[in-house]
């Protein structure tokens, strides 16, 4: 059942730019939805519409049936972390995440109970007499996490929470923030423009260009299978290349392979790991750079355009910078007028 | 081993020179004040007084006007911070967070009483007063004095409110705290040390202004600065005023004092846009 429901909701900054525009989804109890995009997408101005801190100029938005869209965000069932964590630095760590609660005239025992119960599950138990500054930049991502949960909102809004901390502390949030979402099925929104954020933790993904839903679906489903090519270079490494169909074929430079689809201009959508370097008599494609990333090895080819490829290969060995060698595509897309229209 | 720092820090002559002129630039006329406050025979060309003591101390504060002015200061400077935060900080924060027509040209009107040569203006304002017959009356003089604390307790609470963190209000937003009570749980607290400091210079500069409280509160109203340049003025014996300036520090040397504990060496930077 759908907790969080966006219709045709439309954000028009004063300048007349449409930050949103007609952005619908659904989001089910309990799920997670990543909202992924480059910055200025428009994705945290959703996020922020959501939370009440944006006023949408047009559409509706439902939580649990309830139309919220014209309500404040103290009135509203949900509850955001914010990037910069905005912790009340001249409060401790207990009375940041009391202050909701104590809003609320819950008996102070009671408090207390339930603060000590939500640092636990953060990891921060016995931290609540700190002061937020004598924290790290993890501990007070917990803290601003906790102040949030310990509401227990209908929905959790999380916008860019893990962008200020290095990447190995983001790796362990980001796994503990999806236990700690899942255990307690709490319906999560989540803003990021990190992929590897997005497709570790969402039920789904929701790729945002320009205010509008490239695509939403699987974080697999994203990844195989992109519907736009904005969608299949944003995610993940992807060899676009623009070219013509000619009979059956797809043209550039020196390089064609089949692809059956009317003649006419096309983008051809690769990934690295589906693209197999061959050795050849007639070589299409120039090795430029051969880098060890120790799990695999990545070459950068040029086409005789000057067309930029990459390729995934196990055996670096193989290769080395100047050498000519054939393309041999396993996987392809194609798109036209932004549209896929083939894909093997 | 290798550090980077000599072992015997070379001495900065050229500082040392520089703190010892300042030194000598402020400290020394106000240890000659001193002196003269506990002094009671200094004849010339003696380089220290023949004879210390406190006899004009007992004097000095034996004198029912010393203590009358003392308490109408206290009281006037009380009255005009209070008063001037209750017009100022609401006005600070409507400039910091509000965007209203003219918004920029009466931001900056609040500099204009710092503009003109002051005392102009105060003459220009005392012949309004006189027709309103605030001339010699308390309120007269509060009324003066708060021009003066405009700019202060406009320009840094605003600076104060504008550094103040906004997804730090929207976070309390978040968790159910309605317009007011962020401003009360957040908004405050945390541009506090910077408003406390501008309420001291309120206080402090208010304590010490003269021309205002001597041009429209002369001759009813005498305050502590006012009494002494009097005595300075009128007096022959220099140990009234000396002993009298010793007095005025002391409500301002707590004050600092205070204002260091309390709010670090950063809020009145801060305070400034720095």
């Amino acid at each position: 059942m759908s907790v969080l429901n966006i219709a045709e909701v439309t954000k028009t900054f004063s300048g007349g730019t449409n930050a949103v525009d007609r952005f619908s989804l659904d989001v089910a109890g309990g799920e997670l939805v990543c909202l992924l995009g480059p910055s200025g997408s428009g994705k945290s101005t959703l996020l922020r519409m959501v939370g009440g801190f944006e006023q949408p100029t047009g559409g509706r938005i439902t939580i649990d049936g309830e139309d919220v869209t014209h309500l404040p965000p103290e009135r509203r069932p949900t509850g955001m972390v914010f990037q910069s964590h905005a912790l009340w630095t001249h409060m401790n760590v207990f009375k940041n995440v009391a202050f909701g609660l104590r809003l609320r005239r819950m008996p102070a025992k009671q408090i207390r109970e339930k603060v000590e119960a939500v640092l636990e599950l953060v990891g921060l138990a016995g931290y609540g007499d700190r002061m937020t500054t004598q924290l790290s930049g993890g501990q007070q991502q917990r803290v601003a996490l906790a102040r949030s949960l310990v509401l227990e909102p209908k929905i959790l809004l999380l916008d860019e929470p893990f962008a200020s901390l290095d990447q190995h502390l983001r790796e362990r949030l980001r796994d503990e923030v999806r236990d700690i979402q899942q255990r307690l099925g709490i319906t999560t929104l989540f803003v990021t423009h990190g992929q590897d954020e997005a497709l570790s933790m969402a039920d789904r993904i929701v790729v945002i260009a320009n205010g509008r839903a490239e695509q939403i679906g699987r974080p697999d489903a994203v990844y195989r299978d992109p519907k736009t090519p904005f969608v299949a270079g944003f995610i993940g490494l992807m060899n676009l290349i623009e070219g013509e169909v000619k009979n059956g074929h797809f043209i550039r430079s020196e390089f064609t392979t089949p692809l059956p689809i009317a003649d006419g201009p096309a983008t051809l959508a690769i990934r690295p790991e589906a693209l197999d370097l061959t050795a050849s008599n007639a070589p299409t494609a120039r090795v430029h750079r051969v880098t060890d990333y120790g799990s695999h090895g990545l070459v950068d080819l040029d086409l005789a355009d000057g067309t930029r490829l990459k390729s995934t290969v196990a055996n670096l060995d193989l290769f080395q910078a100047g050498q000519g060698v054939g393309l041999l595509p396993r996987a392809v897309a194609a798109y036209r007028e932004n549209q896929q229209i083939y894909r093997s | 081993m290798t550090t980077l720092a000599p072992a015997h820090p070379r001495i900065d002559w050229s500082g040392m020179v520089l703190a010892l002129l300042l030194t000598l630039v402020i400290v020394g006329p106000l240890l000659v004040v001193a002196t003269w406050a506990f002094t009671e025979v200094w004849r010339y060309p003696n380089i220290i007084p023949q004879q210390f003591g406190f006899r004009f101390w007992g004097q000095t504060l034996g004198r029912p006007d010393v203590w009358n002015a003392l308490i109408l200061s206290l009281r006037l400077s009380t009255v005009v911070t209070l008063l001037s935060a209750l017009i100022c900080l609401p006005a600070a924060y409507a400039f910091a967070r509000m965007t209203f027509p003219g918004r920029d040209i009466l931001f900056f009107s609040f500099l204009a009483g710092h503009a003109f040569p002051k005392f102009g203006l105060l003459v220009a304002i005392a012949a309004i007063f006189l027709q309103l017959d605030l001339i010699g009356t308390f309120w007269g003089v509060v009324l003066i004095q708060l021009v003066g604390t405009l700019m202060f307790m406009i320009w840094i609470p605003v600076a104060a409110f504008q550094a103040v963190d906004r997804r730090m209000e929207e976070a309390a937003r978040d968790v159910g705290a309605g317009p007011l009570r962020v401003f009360w749980s957040i908004t405050l607290p945390q541009a506090g040390p910077t408003i406390a400091a501008a309420l001291l210079l309120s206080f402090v500069g208010t304590f010490y202004e003269t021309e205002g409280a001597w041009l429209i509160g002369a001759p009813g109203i005498r305050t502590m600065p006012i009494l002494m340049i009097s005595y300075i003025n009128n007096q022959m014996v220099i140990q009234y005023g000396a002993v009298l300036s010793v007095l005025l520090w002391v409500p301002s040397f707590i004050a600092l004092m205070f204002a260091r504990r309390i709010i670090g060496g950063g809020a009145f930077a801060r305070g400034f846009g720095g």
